[in-house]
């Protein structure tokens, strides 16, 4: 399965696609679960980078882990989360301080 | 320390109002990513994993009190609170948005601070010694020559396009702190017998996936012609470096590819058409610039031996502390002072907001409002009196910054590896920090001695593993991390390139790993006084291959 991912033009925040737009986290991120929904999240990444909305996109490989999705690489944990060495920032600290 | 003229703040003010119309038109769609990119790199902003990076140049390690206070203000207003000091002797802040970049610049322009030049196929941030200006053993003070080289490099037309990056250091003494045999250009200042400075000149070193050791191309450049000559070596790399293929664009390739001999006949070549001509530096220009750096006035303050006789007695932190972070300065009442920014457990390089601005505030008080970034991702503060050495431990306790492990094993470089890095393959930070730990007791450290231990956390070797006496190289094998050691690298006056002891380790392995090393060195070195370097040398790669393997073999 594969997900839609870039950096947002602006901040260079990393963004996932899920529910018609770009959003900060990954765990509802559309899953495109063959080549036609492939080609679908492609062309959305495209335009979106041609629209100015995100730098540097691309389709990566995830799974559904406790119903939410998680990308498959460690490079990509990463990008999810934050660096693992400093939990303080990055996702996991915005998700720390909203069930906070 | 140097001081921006007319000419250089109307360059930089010029510089930050361009870019900040680039991002305008960015941010405005008015310009694509593809057109955008080579402008932002050109302004040291790149785009990692998870935000933009922006790297700012620290000419020559070189900083005032001020100026680090600013670079703790942008971390604290613009960042997350803190920064990472490079082996390029730059910081890099992990954060910014790229629409706070303009604010940024002009943050930094107000104290004679840029972003220019930290990444594209130009000539990077020039590094020296460390200990410049303050060492007892140096013959000049290399950092005049840096200067001459960072406004010579500066938007050089003929050279900001060139096959790939070029990194120039230089250093002033005999003994290589700035590790000049790594890099594209390496200078040695040095004296003739008659009395004359000028340099050595190494040419073609480099790491990434192809480690090579510079070589000496000419023993005697008399000052006078460091630009022309660095123009002859660099319009020839200029032309005949391989533009076909990144991996083999640096000069290292062309030098290795061509021949030491050849190179060096068409670098003289190249001169003999320079040498007489506009590059020549009238004498008068380089003791202007000389004029610059001239060291502070340091009074005599030899009340320094009883106080610090004193203080050890008082206070064993700071006896420890003494012995390890602290070297001899050129004046004996004086020394210079390594900031351990590798406290135990630490991400190696990092500093907060905090410290920052409380680092400032000790080199105001008491260091002549100087300091230096190391290649080594420590502080210094190169002029401090021997009587005020213990009010210093004391203020840099207060922050965390007194840590006694200066060139010991727990004073690792690291590149951010995959924690932060787009091209790293795999974490090094984490695996710093569990070495660190384990290394913890600084009794034990002393009882090793001198062990460089660096990490890179991809093949592009920013961590610098190659020339680790203990290297780490992380990689990606299957979809996990792996780490590859090499051993027997050096980065001074002999610098070596690591060999590959074996197969990798896994992250849970290669602490262990690094610890059965340490051991198998401990057992073999002749006396407490042979270092690792120098055992590693004598005996070779066998013992400690089968410490690390032997067993695998029986098994199999």
């Amino acid at each position: 399965m594969k997900i839609l991912t870039a950096n947002r033009l602006s901040d260079g925040i990393a963004v996932w696609y899920a529910n018609g737009g770009w959003v900060e986290t990954v765990d509802h991120a559309e899953l495109a679960r063959d080549q036609a929904a492939e080609d679908l999240l492609e062309a959305i990444g495209a335009k979106a980078y041609a629209d100015n909305q995100v730098v540097d996109v691309n389709l990566i490989d995830a799974d559904i882990v406790d119903g939410v999705v998680e990308p498959v690489r460690l490079r990509e944990k990463i990008r999810a989360a934050g660096p693992t060495v400093r939990g303080d920032v990055g996702k996991q600290a915005e998700r720390t301080a909203q069930s906070d | 320390m140097y001081r921006y003229d007319e000419f250089d703040h109307d360059f930089v003010q010029a510089r930050v109002a361009e870019f900040s119309d680039q991002v305008e038109r960015r941010l405005a769609g008015e310009i694509t990513e593809d057109q955008f990119k080579p402008l932002r790199l050109m302004n040291g902003v790149y785009l990692q994993l998870h935000a933009y990076m922006l790297r700012i140049a620290v000419p020559y390690g070189t900083l005032s009190g001020k100026q680090l206070r600013m670079l703790g203000h942008i971390a604290r207003k613009y960042d997350k609170g803190y920064g990472h000091f490079t082996t390029r002797q730059n910081i890099q802040f992990n954060w910014p948005a790229l629409s706070d970049i303009p604010a940024i610049l002009a943050d930094l322009a107000s104290v004679e601070m840029h972003a220019i030049q930290t990444s594209g196929n130009c000539i990077r941030n020039v590094t020296a010694d460390h200990f410049a200006g303050a060492a007892a053993d140096e013959i000049a003070d290399p950092r005049p020559y840096a200067e001459i080289l960072r406004q010579w490099s500066s938007v050089h037309p003929e050279f900001s396009f060139l096959p790939r990056k070029f990194k120039i250091a230089v250093t002033g003494a005999e003994r290589d702190r700035a590790a000049i045999q790594t890099h594209d250009i390496g200078l040695h200042l040095k004296k003739n017998a008659a009395g004359e400075l000028g340099f050595a000149v190494y040419v073609g070193g480099g790491q990434g996936r192809t480690p090579m050791v510079a070589r000496k191309i000419r023993d005697f450049l008399p000052e006078a012609d460091l630009l022309s000559y660095c123009t002859a070596i660099l319009r020839v790399y200029n032309l005949n470096g391989r533009r076909d293929n990144k991996y083999k664009a640096r000069i290292k390739i062309l030098v290795h590819e061509t021949g030491v001999e050849e190179i060096t006949r068409q670098v003289e070549a190249e001169w003999q058409e320079l040498k007489d001509a506009e590059l020549k530096l009238p004498d008068a220009d380089i003791r202007a610039i000389e004029a610059y750096f001239a060291p502070p006035s340091l009074a005599d303050r030899p009340e320094g031996d009883e106080a610090v006789k004193l203080a050890r007695l008082d206070s064993k932190g700071f006896s420890e502390w003494l012995d390890q972070n602290v070297v001899t300065h050129r004046h004996p009442d004086y020394a210079a002072v390594t900031i351990s920014l590798k406290g135990i457990g630490e991400v190696p390089g990092d500093a907060s907001a905090s410290q920052m601005e409380a680092v400032a505030d000790i080199a105001e008080k008491y260091a002549f409002d100087e300091l230096r970034v190391s290649h080594e991702q420590n502080l210094i503060l190169p002029h401090v009196a021997r009587a005020d050495l213990k009010a210093v431990y004391d203020a840099l306790v207060d922050i965390g910054l007194a840590t006694a492990n200066s060139n010991l094993i727990s004073d690792i470089i690291a590149c951010p590896g995959l924690d932060y890095c787009a091209l790293a393959t795999a974490r090094s930070i984490p695996i710093a920090q569990e070495i660190s730990r384990r290394f913890a007791s600084l009794e034990r450290q002393r009882e090793i001695g001198e062990l460089k231990l660096k990490i890179s956390g991809c093949i592009n070797a920013c961590g610098h593993h190659h020339v680790g006496h203990i290297g780490i190289l992380g990689v990606e094998k299957k979809g996990t991390e792996l780490y590859q050691v090499t051993l027997g690298g050096s980065a001074d006056e002999n610098t070596s390139v690591g060999e590959i002891i074996g197969r990798g380790f896994s992250s849970d392995e290669i602490t262990d790993a690094i610890e059965q090393i340490v051991e198998t060195y401990l057992g073999l070195r002749l006396d407490p006084h042979e270092k690792f370097i120098d055992a590693y040398r004598r005996v070779g790669p066998a013992p400690f291959k089968e410490a690390l393997y032997a067993g695998e073999a029986k098994a199999a």
